[in-house]
């Protein structure tokens, strides 16, 4: 599967980094090139300088024969922007967006965009384990995870 | 009216002076803390401080009572997000974005904004005007029909010169609308003859402008 990345934090990093380990086909866009050097050492995917807001961006990473693109920079705005973009002017089949704002996130999943929050995932999470460890049954932390 | 202008760079700062000197009720929405309190001192109690994408920031504006919301910040993600927030969450019934990159104009129109202004195209066409002796200049996009009104001067070795204005085969797509000849201006019929100097003012699709071009002027 041939998959173009926004964003080479922690998290754009990891999952880049674990998908061309399974022998995906991995493009990998941040404006800092000092974030590659999060990328697992045996990353053999490419890098891409530059925004991914940018068309032209997007167009040199391949995003036009892409399966999948993954926005995971930072900024909410950017990836929606983004994710906008590769969903409406590319085609893209599969665009998973990071957005924090959960009240953005309900909006734009209802506008059709697969969407990740991990204000609302990591928030479940947590409560669960309080809760779970206080309560005679014990549940499971799973809610969005 | 009730218009929300979020983003006060110096285009969101005269804007909201424009508008409120013309008796709107106006709401400018500024981030940065600094802004927010000069701009208090000299506009009162129409600024709030806040970020324009947060759906409870646009709720205390009052969004859901708007009849128009301005994005004007400097980032193009920015303002298309407040004006699909104010679109979608709020229903603002008509929102207006300010395009950074021209190449991002497309992008909003297809994503619901009802009209984009791009600062930099509009710089350009004014200043391609000032140039002088252009031979071929655009002169406005009209935005709904994704037409242009165009002006070209006719020289001696034009392909259309000494034509008449039925025997030039213009594209489908594309009128002459007047002739500027010395101090008059002619509406032309298929009978008029187009002379050298003549500057002739055109309506035409803008996908066929390029084509336009190479037959009036040839360059």
């Amino acid at each position: 599967m041939k998959v173009v990345v926004m964003g080479c934090g922690r998290v754009g990093a990891r999952v880049s980094s674990i998908l061309d380990h399974n022998g995906h086909d991995i493009t990998v866009i941040d404006t800092n090139a000092i974030a590659f050097r999060r990328l697992s050492p045996e990353f053999g995917g490419d890098t891409i300088l530059g925004t991914g807001i940018d068309e032209d961006v997007l167009k040199s990473a391949g995003i036009e024969t892409a399966d999948a693109f993954i926005a995971v920079t930072n900024g909410d705005n950017r990836n929606i922007m983004a994710g906008q973009v590769a969903r409406t002017i590319f085609d893209v089949a599969n665009v998973i967006v990071r957005i924090y704002d959960p009240v953005r996130e309900d909006t734009y999943r209802r506008l059709g965009l697969s969407t990740v929050c991990p204000t609302t995932t990591i928030s479940a999470l947590i409560i669960d384990q309080v809760i779970g460890a206080s309560e005679p049954y014990r549940r499971v932390a799973s809610r969005g995870a | 009216m009730y218009i929300i202008v979020v983003g006060g760079g110096k285009v969101g700062y005269y804007l909201t002076k424009t508008l409120l000197n013309e008796g709107h009720e106006v709401l400018l929405i500024e981030r940065d803390r600094d802004k927010f309190e000069t701009y208090s001192e000299r506009f009162g109690s129409v600024i709030l401080q806040g970020d324009g994408a947060e759906a409870s920031v646009l709720a205390t504006a009052g969004a859901a009572r708007a009849d128009v919301l301005i994005a004007v910040t400097g980032e193009d993600e920015d303002n298309l997000v407040i004006c699909q927030m104010a679109k979608h969450k709020f229903h603002v019934a008509k929102t207006i974005a300010r395009v950074n990159n021209p190449k991002n104009e497309q992008l909003f129109k297809l994503l619901d904004t009802d009209v984009t202004v791009s600062q930099t195209n509009y710089i350009l066409g004014l200043i391609e005007q000032a140039i002088p002796d252009r031979a071929f200049i655009h002169l406005l996009n009209l935005r709904h029909a994704d037409l242009a009104i165009i002006e070209a001067t006719i020289s001696e070795e034009s392909p259309v010169a000494h034509k008449t204005v039925g025997e030039v085969d213009l594209p489908v797509s594309c009128v002459i609308a007047a002739i500027a000849r010395q101090a008059d201006v002619i509406v032309p019929d298929p009978d008029t003859e187009i002379l050298p100097f003549d500057e002739i003012i055109a309506v035409t699709h803008r996908t066929e402008e390029d084509e336009l071009r190479r037959l009036l002027i040839q360059d």
